[in-house]
């Protein structure tokens, strides 16, 4: 493909969607299709034909739209009305009111804070293009990112822009990206190879999978300027199993990108080549730490090693390796496209851009979002999320998955940023988001993680594997009212030794769901313990048994 | 190694094997290979038996030991054969929190199998899943790889019940 070419086709794609009046747009991501879209797609489409609208309308199907909750949801542009919650019945009602005022038993106001509030980077094409399509993406200003990186920057200074922008690591650590490229293209290696993480382990995220299925050509062009910035040939994706959707459409898309020439040798006429490969996951939350994931690309059990030497001098296959976040790589292309400085000005001094977040639990809006960094939380569980529904009261927001922590009201006040989480004794971790109402237990949270922490380790050094078996066995015995308080203070102790002590982040973290919580809900663990009662009423607490001495 | 190699002989006539060679052929027949030839199997026959581990390791020239300790660590490979059905039932931290564990302890009082079980008919097994990345929908159960959301006790026991009717 030719510059010129890549400019055609985008012209044409703008051309043809301004040809139809009405554009309607179908969420086909994994959530709506769970609630039937495809269906709702299949009889929109049918009715287009059956009423004889096809020169004026045209139905496609797009990516996550956010507000899953309310899924089935269609758009309809450029009318700007949205629905949600739509059965294959409604579509003839839909079809039919395209020329006059739109159904309002299905409308979803689109001038609610959820969507006013949100500012969209990542998610720019999320509910707007056919995933499925690379002319739908090129048309959206896909690609030129790329374009521009080969045709008007050396490596060095697509490195110096993404420095500028300020991204840092969406994989939770926050590590600055333009940093880690610099590492990299710095090592000395014939080979060098790119590698996407898209083991998105967490329970209660779904940020990764949202982007790979909504969006995959965004993660594919992020990832070659990355291969043209540190002088790799040849990128990994790392994808869950799991995650059947975001597997097919990203093979359609890399075959689609390699016909296009947008893939493989010789991009856009420069001397540049670069290529994709997927390897699929299985089911092994630790594979989402580095040296792990290496490992499992290698074909072997996902075990850490001990960092140094980091992936950048010693990664896959031995050499100098990039390994980044898939919504890392999702904001490559904007910040190539308008600049490093055009990113820097989102967002708070330290924590640059936006952040997607998947909100999830006891909130009235679940869904993915995307905000500004620095917006707080009250903001986004309040405004965005709409609140606690059924008139319960708001107890916690977990953040971090298994490695994250728990905070209380009292600091909702807090900006969403990096520096600001890790204060509070959570971390921005990738993106999960879930809200806690005074029905769940804190400290039944604290043993639910734990559980998860237990079963993951890999078993390779003695902290994790054993220490959270045992940090797990005293969760236990505090629910279910045969701890004493020597248990508690064992608990503590052991908290600090599998911090300090575990080979990787999975046992340095394991710990934190509990001393967030000891923290802020100690009361909580007391009346557990000497009042044999569980405050929220999830525990089944045997009260007749005795307190061990 | 290198010349004396004679590729093994797949375990029986069946075609499916044709799919695994492909996989491992695509990837060199390299040792690292080894995973995705796994999953190939798994999404051909539905489970890893000896046998396939065996012929897997052999064409990949990759210990036994080194192949039965991959399926072994990653949670999605199985070692046994599945149900005639499948219910997994998602406890990721947003399932969880709106009750994931009550559709599990519905389904034990109702078919007396525990995760990772199946009936003594073997026509249904119920499997959990780490988080199904549905997270808006919770609580999320998957019947025969279609996935329902906003699960309720009433409504598992329904799609169950109509999943088991559909093969009688």
């Amino acid at each position: 493909m030719t510059p010129e070419e890549l400019g055609e086709i985008a012209a044409t794609q703008q051309e043809e969607a301004l040809r139809f009046k009405h554009r309607i747009h179908v969420c086909t991501a994994a959530s709506c299709l769970s609630s039937g879209s495809d269906r709702v797609r299949q009889e929109l489409a049918n009715e287009v034909v059956s009423q004889g609208r096809e020169k004026q309308c045209q139905v496609k199907g797009v990516g996550c739209m956010g507000l899953c909750v309310k899924g089935p949801l269609v758009s309809v542009k450029p009318d700007n009305v949205m629905y949600q919650n739509v059965t294959p019945q409604d579509a003839a009602d839909i079809i039919k009111s395209m020329d006059g005022s739109p159904v309002s038993r299905l409308e979803c106001a689109t001038d609610q804070p959820f969507f006013r509030r949100q500012v969209k980077i990542v998610l720019e094409n999320s509910g707007r293009v056919d995933p499925e399509k690379i002319g739908d993406y090129i048309g959206a200003n896909g690609y030129e990112g790329l374009l521009k990186a080969l045709t008007e920057f050396s490596p060095g200074e697509v490195i110096e822009q993404v420095l500028r922008s300020g991204l840092r690591g969406r994989g939770g650590a926050g590590f600055s990206t333009g940093l880690k490229w610099s590492m990299v293209s710095k090592a000395d290696s014939e080979r060098k190879y790119v590698i996407c993480n898209g083991d998105e382990g967490d329970p209660g995220a779904f940020m990764d999978r949202s982007v790979l299925e909504g969006d995959p050509h965004r993660v594919l062009e992020g990832m070659a300027i990355a291969g043209y910035a540190v002088g790799a040939s040849l990128g990994y994706i790392y994808v869950r199993a799991e995650y059947p959707l975001a597997i097919k459409n990203l093979k359609t898309a890399i075959r689609q990108a390699q016909h296009h020439g947008l893939l493989g040798t010789n991009i856009f006429g420069t001397t540049f080549s670069f290529n994709v490969d997927l390897r699929l996951g299985a089911g092994a939350f630790v594979c989402g730490e580095e040296t792990a994931l290496i490992a499992s690309i290698e074909g072997r059990r996902g075990m850490p090693r001990t960092r140094p030497p980091y992936p950048s001098q010693e990664g896959v296959w031995g050499e100098p390796t990039l390994i980044n976040n898939v919504e890392t790589f999702a904001n490559i292309a904007p910040i190539l496209r308008n600049g490093g400085d055009w990113f820097a000005r989102i967002g708070t001094e330290k924590s640059k851009g936006t952040k997607v977040f998947a909100l999830a639990g006891r909130v009235a809006n679940t869904g993915l979002i995307e905000v500004p960094m620095g917006i707080t939380l009250r903001d986004i569980i309040f405004e965005i999320g709409g609140g606690i529904p059924e008139g319960r009261r708001y107890k916690a927001v977990q953040t971090g998955g298994p490695s994250g922590g728990c905070i209380p009201e009292e600091s909702l006040d807090m900006p969403v940023d990096y520096e600001s989480l890790k204060k509070l004794g959570s971390i921005m971790g990738s993106g999960g988001m879930i809200v806690m109402d005074d029905s769940s237990c804190m400290v039944d949270v604290a043993k639910y993680f734990m559980e998860f922490c237990k079963t993951e380790s890999c078993g390779k050094c003695v902290p994790c594997r054993v220490g959270t078996h045992q940090m797990h066995g005293l969760l236990e015995r505090i629910t279910d009212g045969s701890a004493s308080a020597q248990d508690l203070a064992t608990l503590e102790e052991l908290c600090d030794l599998v911090q300090n002590t575990s080979l990787c982040g999975l046992g340095q973290s394991a710990p934190n769901p509990v001393l967030s919580t000891l923290h802020y809900f100690r009361e909580e663990y007391r009346a557990h313990i000497e009042d044999k009662t569980c405050p929220a009423n999830v525990c089944q607490i045997q009260s007749t048994k005795e307190v061990p001495a | 190694m290198g010349t004396s190699f004679r590729k093994p002989v797949a375990p029986s006539s069946d075609k499916r094997w044709r799919i695994v060679d492909a996989t491992m052929r695509r990837l060199g027949n390299e040792s690292h290979a080894l995973i995705e030839a796994l999953h190939t199997v798994q999404e051909s026959f539905g489970f890893l038996d000896t046998d396939s581990l065996r012929y897997v390791a052999n064409s990949l020239r990759v210990p036994l030991s080194q192949a039965y300790g991959v399926a072994t660590f990653y949670h999605y490979f199985s070692l046994k054969p599945p149900g005639a059905h499948t219910c997994v039932v998602c406890t990721g931290t947003a399932c969880y929190i709106k009750g994931a564990s009550k559709l599990l302890q519905t389904i034990e009082q109702k078919f007396g199998i525990r995760p990772g079980e199946t009936t003594e008919d073997g026509q249904l097994s119920l499997v959990t899943a780490r988080c199904l990345g549905s997270c808006g929908l919770a609580p999320v159960a998957v019947f025969d790889q279609q996935i329902s959301g906003m699960m309720t006790q009433e409504a598992l026991l329904a799609k169950l019940g109509r999943m088991e009717k559909h093969d009688a």
